[in-house]
């Protein structure tokens, strides 16, 4: 039986890249677009610096879901850092995935520096799915 | 040098000169009607005939092909001279009576009517200058003279329309009669495609106060591009300043900085056939109308219709494609003013009642707001409303031959039926269709509506993302000509301020030398190679002058030695512990 708790409210880990992901946040602010809190966006200079254990750490202190955001293929600042985040990427799905951790709970996701509206429709998509999932419950499950 | 005894006069000549040339350089006036400096003499017409007695013989004979000989004796005016000049302008008078050039010839010689009738009537006196240019000039011999006697006429090849024709002109350009006219059939354009207000020459200066301000040759045009001739130009030029052979050419410049300026595009009125722009010849454009009013422009400044009147009514419809959820959202900034610009212009060059439509009216910037209510006061009719539709289905008499437009006004809630004479569309400004291109290209960023993004709205509006890129005027969202230049001087200042010295960010990345196993790793993923191997301690080093900072190496190291400054490790867990409580 699937257990649906509408009270959850999922933690999010975002981890976003300086130049186009935070900036399409940082519009979405200025624009006044209204989404869920769910999201809290840590920055780092470029997705490519996204290290696996990051993603690790946001699970195992208690996060239901990690989101890596990026510039679009092909404008990252750095030339080539988020085809890295790419190739990263894959290989850490497949590690959760034997984990058991659902492919919803863990994205990649290019969002530009214009792109406040997309940011905003990720997260909004992203709270609804893991809700959906309900807790992962690593933490607890770590501490035990 | 030769001599000779013009009129009387002893003169002494260069060899090889014409009679002719000889005689107009003098001031001696004599009629020619198949003659053309830059083409070759033909002897058709014969009205440049002089008596010239050389080696004791005199004759009558054609001065525009005859050279001058030492000892020539030539008379412009004799007896005979004159009567015969008077019989050949006869002639042609007979054959071509209502051409106004062979009219004033024969009447400056005393010849109003012709003895002489022609059955039939033309204005070809197969004087062969059409034949020789297209021939001699342009070299397609497109056309030339067909049959023999009273049958011989000008033509292409069979009467059949000929395909090696290129459409330049040049046969209607020297053609003294003005027998042959040239017409757009099948597309073939002799005029310009993008300045279809008016033709304009294939070597021109490009606009009044161009810089620099000399004459360029359109290669799509020039008939030297079509058909390795002519070269007219190059020919007439004093200096030698003309030369068929150059090429664009590309040059690599080494710089420490660049500031683009790449400016707007118009949103194309087509994608609103409504308004019926590309319909309706009288439907204009703002860049159109400006060129119209320009002093050097198709109408000398005059803002006349299609046909050649003055507008009685002119519509300006604002906002065409911006502000506009269909198209374009944003506000394009200078529409308005520049709307109210033009109803100033029609104002004060014609007395037609002038009609802006608009949304808002967004007099922003210094003097504006005064200027629109000059507007106002100058008899202007403001409509607050969006034009649904501009056509020509008249309902009334008085709307015949108008274009209607109409619209809700929105302020006393009637739909309105205008009926109007011009009607001027002031599009959106659009950033350039290959912005996307130039952006890669210099590692920018685009707003939403595909401008340049600047670093920071407020903090950064001339500075980029990428070190020594700056960005100024429309290429960064629609400007005025003010604050393009605000911006232009804030960049060239940007410029000069970033001094010989170089400043990197505190962010860049560090190896541990002690630590470091020396597996390279770093190296392979660095972007700027700015980790270099350190043979002696096997250790790789980083060279902080070239490192941007990116991370791309930290994270990739499998021992941690590798750390970025402001985001180790530890602080970014440290942050997503505290972000997780
Ligand atoms: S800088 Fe955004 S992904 Fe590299
Ligand atoms: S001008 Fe000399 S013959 Fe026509």
């Amino acid at each position: 039986m699937i257990i649906v708790n509408n009270d959850f409210e999922p933690k999010l880990v975002g981890f976003l890249c300086r130049w186009c992901s935070y900036q399409g946040a940082d519009l979405a602010g200025t624009s006044r677009i209204e989404y869920p809190p769910n999201l809290i966006p840590i920055r780092v200079m470029c997705s490519g610096r996204v290290d696996p254990s990051f993603v690790m750490k946001a699970y195992s202190e208690g996060a239901d879901g990690v989101l890596i955001f990026g510039c679009h293929p092909g404008d990252c600042h750095y030339k080539e850092g988020n085809y890295k985040t790419i190739r990263r990427y894959s290989m850490m799905k497949k590690l959760l995935g034997e984990f058991g951790i659902e492919d919803e709970r863990f994205r990649l996701e290019w969002v530009s520096a214009a792109e406040g509206e997309k940011f905003t429709e990720v997260v909004k998509d992203a709270t609804e799915k893991i809700k959906k999932l309900g807790p992962l419950n690593w933490k607890e499950v770590l501490e035990v | 040098m030769v001599s000779i005894v013009l009129d009387g006069k002893k003169i002494d000549v260069e060899e090889g000169t014409t009679i002719l040339k000889v005689a107009r350089d003098m001031g001696i006036d004599i009629p020619t009607l198949c003659y053309h400096e830059m083409i070759k003499p033909y002897n058709a017409c014969r009205l440049c005939i002089v008596e010239v007695t050389s080696n004791g013989r005199t004759t009558i004979t054609a001065s525009c092909s005859t050279e001058v000989e030492d000892g020539m004796v030539v008379k412009t005016d004799s007896l005979s001279v004159i009567n015969v000049r008077k019989m050949v302008a006869e002639l042609l008078l007979a054959r071509a009576p209502s051409v106004e050039k062979i009219r004033e010839i024969a009447a400056k010689l005393g010849i109003e009517e012709s003895r002489f009738v022609e059955e039939k009537e033309q204005r070809c006196i197969l004087c062969g200058l059409c034949v020789r240019a297209c021939e001699e000039i342009v070299g397609v011999n497109a056309i030339s003279f067909v049959n023999r006697g009273p049958e011989r006429e000008v033509s292409t090849p069979f009467k059949v329309e000929s395909d090696v024709c290129i459409g330049c002109g040049a046969c209607e350009y020297f053609c003294p009669t003005e027998a042959i006219k040239i017409e757009d059939i099948k597309g073939r354009k002799v005029l310009h495609d993008y300045l279809y207000l008016g033709p304009t020459k294939a070597i021109r200066v490009p606009f009044l106060q161009a810089i620099p301000n000399v004459p360029v040759i359109d290669v799509n045009y020039c008939i030297h591009f079509k058909t390795d001739n002519c070269k007219l130009c190059e020919k007439l030029c004093e200096s030698d300043a003309i030369n068929h052979d150059m090429k664009d050419e590309y040059e690599e410049v080494d710089v420490g900085a660049a500031i683009l300026t790449t400016g707007y595009e118009l949103f194309d009125s087509l994608k609103i056939p409504e308004y019926g722009y590309g319909k309706y010849p009288n439907v204009i454009n703002g860049l159109q109308f400006e060129h119209l009013c320009h002093a050097s422009g198709p109408t000398g400044g005059k803002i006349l219709l299609e046909n050649g009147s003055e507008p009685q009514q002119v519509a300006i419809i604002h906002c065409v494609g911006s502000r506009d959820k269909n198209y374009k959202s944003y506000c394009s900034r200078v529409c308005c003013m520049y709307a109210m610009k033009f109803a100033h212009l029609v104002h004060e060059k014609t007395n037609a009642h002038i009609y802006e439509f608009y949304i808002d009216i967004r007099s922003f910037g210094k003097g504006y707001e005064e200027f629109y209510n000059r507007m106002l006061s100058e008899g202007v009719t403001f409509i607050r409303g969006k034009v649904a539709e501009v056509n020509d289905g008249a309902l009334t008499p008085e709307e015949e031959g108008k274009l209607i437009v109409r619209c809700e006004d929105t302020l006393v809630g009637i739909v309105r039926r205008i009926p109007v004479d011009m009607v001027v569309l002031c599009p959106a400004v659009i950033s350039r269709n290959d912005s996307e291109e130039v952006a890669k290209l210099f590692g920018l960023t685009l707003s939403a509506d595909g401008f340049f993004r600047e670093q920071h709205p407020k903090l950064g509006p001339i500075s980029t993302d990428s070190d020594g890129i700056f960005i100024a005027g429309a290429c960064q969202g629609p400007k005025d000509i003010p604050d393009s230049v605000a911006q232009g001087a804030g960049a060239a200042g940007g410029v000069l301020s970033l001094g010989d010295y170089y400043s990197v960010e505190p962010i860049y990345s560090v190896i541990d030398d002690k630590l470091c196993a020396g597996c390279k790793i770093c190296i392979s993923v660095c972007p700027y190679d700015a980790i270099t191997f350190n043979e002696e301690e096997n250790v790789s080093e980083i060279q902080e002058m070239l490192c941007k900072g990116c991370g791309a190496c930290v994270a990739a190291c499998p021992g941690g030695v590798a750390r970025q400054n402001g985001f180790q490790d530890e602080q970014i867990f440290a942050e997503i512990e505290g972000v997780l409580i």
